[in-house]
């Protein structure tokens, strides 16, 4: 969980680094934006990224449901009255349940842009390189679900910040690596880190909406 | 005060328990709450009722025998504190009182509100002791210097009890704080070290045979142990376990 977790955040900030490349606007921009999509899909350590990526999301997400179900067992009676605000964070009990939104959203995504790019046929750009950044824009700013898609990306970004407020610091101590000393540093990381990534990845469609 | 209990009532193991309603009359807020529900047994005795089963021992809150889940939480509202330990001025006059067994597979109810916590003793069982020699030249153990910070985390993860609130707090039923404050106890002293490694893989492949579940570090059982066993106790039994499977020996 922790391994593969924590792999998965490292993936979120080289993709977010590509996709900050939605912020510009203009002919160069797109041209820009469609080469980095090829050598994405074309470059061969990239690739072996990718495989690495897709295998930690299918065993991270296996291995929670797992977790999830044989941790379930391990009470079968549950109590007629319960307070665990009392005790613990809401998204803490909950990742699960978070993880699973990621899921959903991760495969609507993938059916969005993924998908397109690797099997649809796509127009060209001046470059030849095919023209995903038009897809893009267009996805976002369609008349009828644009708007629908930008809120279920701001959502899914939401869901995934409180899965990493409490999933980074947490993969530390599964780790074994969290002391008195250290725990205070892993929270402040992982709160910025979860707080900051997520706010990026949802301002892209955000911008995308209000600007195009 | 006068309050309203709804009290988990369930005559053998194999029977189907269920909530009970009773009213308490006349409670002085300086009673402890297992002394309010002595009254009530004492009420229930004389009516020709069966009494309220429920665990207890020392009374001061060191044996670790008495449990109950108070409104929601192990041990009741006030943090720090044991049952045995809370008073009923922690409670408004008026107020209805949840009452239940700690609840976890591996922690099944004998009869109303007890448990068999016997699980926890086959953990301790399984690697919570040193090996000393007894043979008649035993070593003093203050005669082994041992570094104060040492020495204090080891005094603080002792202070355990083994009341089982951590488990029944935690959503996952995981008993990783208790196993860890007695992993750390003994692994953090120079007596301990010796068996640490064998120690910790035999008291957690024993703690996951009993059905516990597994941490994913929500906090709860931090935050309702009377004791005030800390998180790091379970990173660093994590830590000796990672230690003593993937590379043993060193
Ligand atoms: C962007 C994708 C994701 C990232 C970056 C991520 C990251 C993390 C991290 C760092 C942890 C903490 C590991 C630990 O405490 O040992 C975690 C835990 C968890 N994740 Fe994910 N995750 C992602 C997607 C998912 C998905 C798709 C699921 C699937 C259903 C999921 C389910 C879980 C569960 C159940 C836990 C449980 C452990 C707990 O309760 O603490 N996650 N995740
Ligand atoms: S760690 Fe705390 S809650 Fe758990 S058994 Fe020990 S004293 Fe009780
Ligand atoms: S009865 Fe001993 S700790 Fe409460």
């Amino acid at each position: 969980m922790s391994a593969t977790g924590l792999f998965l955040c490292l993936f979120l900030v080289g993709h977010l680094a590509g996709n900050l490349q939605l912020f510009l606007t203009g002919e160069e921009a797109a041209l820009q934006f469609n080469a980095y999509a090829k050598f994405m899909t074309t470059n061969p350590a990239v690739k072996i990224l990718s495989y690495l990526t897709y295998f930690s999301i299918l065993f991270h997400a296996i291995d929670g449901i797992m977790l999830v179900a044989s941790n379930k067992a391990a009470r079968p009676q549950k109590y007629a009255y319960s307070n665990p605000s009392a005790n613990s964070k809401w998204n803490s009990r909950n990742m699960g349940v978070l993880g699973t939104i990621i899921l959903v959203f991760i495969a609507v995504h993938m059916s969005n842009f993924w998908y397109v790019m690797h099997f649809g046929s796509l127009p060209v750009d001046s470059a030849g390189n095919k023209d995903l950044y038009t897809v893009v824009i267009s996805f976002f700013t369609d008349d009828s679900m644009g708007l629908i898609f930008v809120l279920f990306y701001v959502f899914a970004m939401a869901a995934m910040c409180f899965h990493l407020l409490h999933g980074f610091k947490s993969a530390f101590s599964s780790f074994g690596l969290r002391t008195a000393k250290t725990k205070v540093i892993f929270e402040k990381i992982g709160y910025a880190f979860s707080i900051v990534v997520s706010i990026a990845f949802a301002a892209i469609p955000v911008y995308i909406y209000l600007t195009h | 005060m006068n309050l309203t209990l709804k009290v988990w009532r369930q005559k053998d193991a194999n029977s189907k328990g269920e909530i009970v309603a009773y009213d308490v009359k006349d409670i002085s807020e300086e009673m402890s709450f297992l002394e309010m529900l002595d009254v009530l047994n004492e009420k229930l005795v004389a009516e020709g009722d069966e009494p309220i089963a429920f665990d207890h021992d020392c009374r001061e809150g060191i044996c670790g025998a008495c449990s109950l889940y108070i409104n929601g939480e192990p041990h009741g509202p006030m943090n720090r504190t044991t049952t045995c330990q809370l008073h009923m001025r922690s409670f408004k006059d008026g107020e209805t009182v949840f009452i239940e067994p700690w609840r976890a597979k591996a922690f099944p109810v004998i009869k109303d509100l007890m448990v068999d916590r016997s699980a926890f003793d086959r953990i301790i069982q399984a690697g919570g002791y040193v090996s000393v020699n007894t043979s008649g030249n035993t070593i003093d153990a203050n005669a082994i210097p041992i570094p104060k910070e040492d020495a204090d985390e080891a005094f603080d993860a002792a202070t355990c009890i083994g009341c089982g609130a951590c488990v029944a707090a935690c959503k996952n039923a995981s008993a990783m704080l208790f196993v860890s404050a007695k992993v750390s106890q003994l692994s953090l002293l120079p007596q301990g070290k010796v068996e640490a490694e064998e120690r910790v893989k035999n008291m957690v492949e024993q703690m996951d045979h009993e059905g516990f579940g597994a941490c994913t570090v929500t906090g709860a059982c931090e935050a309702e142990c009377p004791k005030g066993i800390s998180l790091e106790n379970i990173s660093r039994m994590n830590r000796e376990y990672l230690k003593a499977t993937v590379s043993p020996g060193k």
